[in-house]
């Protein structure tokens, strides 16, 4: 059964609940379905990675982005002083929760980009770094994207058994826009009318799209946004929030849940790399040059693209106003280097501009939230009473 | 020079000298931060010195400065200060003394560090780029960031020549062109193709010693410690990158090795057991980790820090000097590409050096400050030992917080290493 068959029937309040938990569920029942239907699985580690040329290959492209796991064996493969996401996407694989055709990840940050040897270290199929750009202000750095995407689109081709056209690349390009026009509408509900949609379930619904087939992420929405539109819910005094902090590894389901009781959350960088490109892709001209330019030209940011263009504090400025943000909260996940470096820029750059800002560290696989609660609602008490 | 020199004249010589070299290094540095001659930032995994040198930069090594703190044993006031401007805990120890430094005006116990005016770095390491984000922010100068495709796949399991490689190599000449362009408006000086030929020249130079000093410890007993004579060696490999100055020293270090391989002189009264190192090394205890391993006879022989840190010059790539600005892209590409897959891809590294060297024992040295070498070193360490016998030693710690280094721990475990080490020797000679 589809994700889409389970939706049949049920409630817009069903339908939230069972993407909450699609999405927290390790054992990635729909990614199984696909690959007993005889379907093969690329993973690729976070943020941000051009799915439509695996899409284009008929091949199902599976965004890695850890799990509430324990017992991990994948904790032997690694030394202390890590992030979690780091481990438990190891363990995933290890534990054949998560079974790959081919992955593929990129030198985000210093633990990241020991990835891809870690698992050519372990699994027999193909493992890979993708090297997107670092100095996308050259002149020559769409060239040379382009270039890489053709290579990645070689190696995908032998594992997927296909030449991927021009136009298979076209058809994925038009799919993936109309998931971006999606996500985009999500987030004007989450920016506009807040309380249409509780945190929680606009990030569930966000991260579907990390392992189902596109087309069937876009039924989805195609069904929900509708509903959630028309819902008749009522605005409640609640301060507007931006969270910062979640590109790479994502904070429990629970912790947004959290964070929502006492705000609303307008915008976030939870799960980037499934919004990164902005706008549509043209469907016209080379499809990988189109989608190469899209990357350097026409893309959000994170701590881990260096662009001069896109100072991350400005950015971030940007965000907040563009989201008539009251604060922000300012996280980063334990032990991740360019979060927590990030906070510095962050902190800095909203002193000086006066907005408040709350600063916190989450875990994946944190359990307890009674505290982070207890501070925020003082946060937001005491902007309330100033 | 003469290879006649007696013991007195030539042993230690490359340790000497490269002590007065540093010293005239940072007096040049601190020269620069009196008259605000314009400097250049950049870091050890392609630090572009060829490009740099050609336009007299002076050049700071960020790296090399704060290591310095830590071996001095005053790292922990920098960090501290760094902490208390806003930095984690949890993130690279040099990141944080190099903030302090820049927080003091550039004050170093070993002179004074000048502001810089331009950055350059490559992708080899992502704290790189959060690190020049910090001087652009401070200083608003130009960071120029250059990408350097690494190995995609398993390691050599592309050719050099083959179409990918061809892409990248473009890529990297493009940027390096960009860059002069950059150089040419910082330093208001023209881009000197003859000036940089030469800089090419001396860097060929110690590429070739650096190339042929590293194989000098193969023979029994070792020549140099890879440890703590390697270090020295890779400070001025790094900051005398393509000048007379570094040509000169490594002609001569590669001098010395020669001589002490055909007298037989080694580091150690009696070199008991030849050992790898793989990592950083723990600078807040420099030479009190080494001595740990020496007094039981282990003499480390190879580290993949002797690649990493020297930015893949181990290879001995050599430039061609008809072609300069090429050559530099596709040795930048070839030298860079290598000192990440001696990190990312260390098993293999490993395996290359052991049979050569003669190694008996892997000391694995993962730190928290650095996640690059660190993260794959326990894997690695697995697959290592799927492939050969040998005796390994993982010792968590740090190259800049004293914090986290666990002395009577870390003494506890080496000593047990050993015990293993000769219980190994003896079972071995039982079975003979």
């Amino acid at each position: 059964m589809t994700f889409i068959e389970h939706c049949h029937g049920q409630t817009l309040d069903e339908i939230l609940y069972l993407c909450r938990e699609f999405s927290e569920d390790p054992a990635y029942p729909t990614v199984k379905k696909w690959r007993e239907a005889g379907g093969k699985v690329v993973g690729h580690f976070q943020v941000y990675f051009p799915e439509e040329i695996v899409h284009a290959a008929g091949m199902l492209p599976v965004k890695v982005t850890g799990a509430q796991l324990e017992g991990m064996g994948a904790e032997s493969h690694f030394g202390s002083y890590l992030c979690s996401v780091i481990k438990t996407s190891l363990e995933l694989s290890m534990s054949k929760n998560l079974e790959l055709d081919m992955f593929v990840s990129h030198p985000i940050c210093d633990a990241a980009r020991n990835l891809a040897a870690i698992w050519g270290r372990n699994f027999s199929y193909k493992s890979q770094i993708l090297y997107l750009p670092q100095n996308p202000n050259s002149n020559h750095s769409i060239e040379y994207l382009c270039n890489e995407y053709d290579r990645l689109k070689q190696d995908i081709e032998s594992v997927a058994g296909r030449k991927v056209s021009e136009d298979d690349l076209r058809r994925s390009i038009a799919v993936y826009n109309e998931s971006r026009g999606w996500m985009k509408e999500l987030y004007d509900i989450k920016r506009e009318s807040p309380w249409q949609i509780d945190a929680e379930d606009a990030y569930a619904l966000v991260a579907m799209a990390g392992f189902l087939p596109r087309e069937e992420h876009n039924t989805l929405m195609r069904i929900v946004l509708p509903l959630i539109h028309d819902r008749s819910r009522y605005a409640q005094d609640k301060m507007r929030v931006v969270f910062e902090g979640g590109f790479c590894e994502q904070p429990p389901i629970d912790l947004i849940q959290t964070i929502g009781r006492s705000c609303y959350l307008v915008d976030d960088d939870l799960l980037i790399g499934l919004r990164y490109i902005l706008d549509d892709v043209p469907v016209t001209g080379d499809p990988l040059l189109q989608l190469a330019t899209a990357y350097i030209k026409n893309s959000s940011y994170s701590p881990v693209q260096h662009d001069l263009r896109k100072p991350k504090e400005k950015m971030l400025l940007q965000r907040f106003r563009n989201a008539r943000a009251d604060a922000v909260i300012l996280a980063a996940a334990k032990m991740c280097e360019p979060g927590l470096e990030e906070q510095v820029a962050y902190s800095k750059a909203l002193d000086e501009h006066n907005i408040p800002y709350f600063i916190s560290e989450f875990e994946e696989n944190q359990n307890t939230f009674d505290h982070i609660s207890i501070q925020l609602e003082t946060f937001v008490e005491n902007l309330i009473f100033q | 020079m003469s290879e006649t020199l007696s013991n007195d004249t030539i042993v230690g010589r490359g340790a000497r000298d490269g002590a007065d070299l540093f010293r005239n290094w940072f007096g040049e540095l601190s020269d620069a931060a009196e008259t605000g001659r314009p400097s250049a930032y950049v870091f050890v995994m392609g630090s572009l010195n060829e490009i740099l040198k050609s336009f007299d930069f002076p050049v700071v090594f960020p790296e090399i400065n704060s290591l310095q703190t830590a071996v001095r044993r005053i790292s922990g006031e920098y960090l501290t200060e760094a902490e208390d401007y806003g930095y984690s805990p949890d993130i690279c120890g040099y990141v944080k003394a190099d903030v302090a430094v820049q927080l003091r005006g550039g004050k170093h116990p070993m002179g004074t560090i000048p502001k810089p005016s331009m950055a350059v770095l490559t992708n080899a390491c992502n704290t790189y780029i959060k690190w020049a984000e910090i001087w652009e922010r401070m200083y608003n100068i130009p960071i120029v960031t250059i990408d350097v495709p690494g190995t995609r796949g398993k390691k050599a399991a592309r050719a050099q020549n083959d179409s990918h490689f061809e892409n990248d190599r473009k890529y990297v000449l493009a940027q390096l062109k960009e860059l002069i362009s950059v150089c040419e408006k910082v330093s208001g000086k023209k881009f000197d193709i003859d000036r940089f030929r030469e800089t090419l020249k001396y860097a060929n130079d110690m590429s070739r010693a650096w190339k042929e000093i590293l194989l000098c410890n193969e023979s029994r007993p070792s020549v140099f410690n890879a440890l703590t004579d390697g270090t020295i060696f890779l400070g001025v490999a790094n900051g005398f990158r393509g000048t007379r100055e570094g040509s000169c020293y490594f002609k001569e270090l590669a001098e010395e090795m020669r001589y002490k391989v055909r007298e037989g002189i080694g580091t150690l009264t009696e070199e008991k057991y030849r050992l790898a190192f793989v990592g950083v090394p723990c600078y807040p205890i420099f030479r009190k980790f080494n001595e740990y391993f020496s007094l039981w006879g282990g003499s480390f022989v190879h580290s993949t820090y002797l690649w990493f840190a020297s930015g893949g010059t181990n290879l001995g790539f050599e430039y061609d000097l008809e072609n300069p600005l090429e050559s530099l892209a596709e040795g930048l590409l070839v030298s860079v590409r290598d000192a990440m897959d001696s990190m990312f891809h260390q098993d293999q590294a490993l395996l290359q050096m052991m049979e050569t060297y003669a190694i008996e024992g892997v000391v694995y040295h993962p730190i928290k400050s650095c996640r690059t070498v660190s993260t794959g070193l326990a894997d690695g360490r697995k697959h290592l030992l799927a492939e050969r016998d040998v005796a390994t030693l993982f010792l968590e710690s740090d190259m800049m917080d004293k914090r986290v280094v666990s002395e009577a721990q870390m003494k506890n475990r080496i000593d047990a290493f050993f015990e293993g080490l000769a219980s190994r020797r003896t079972i071995a000679a039982a079975q003979l």
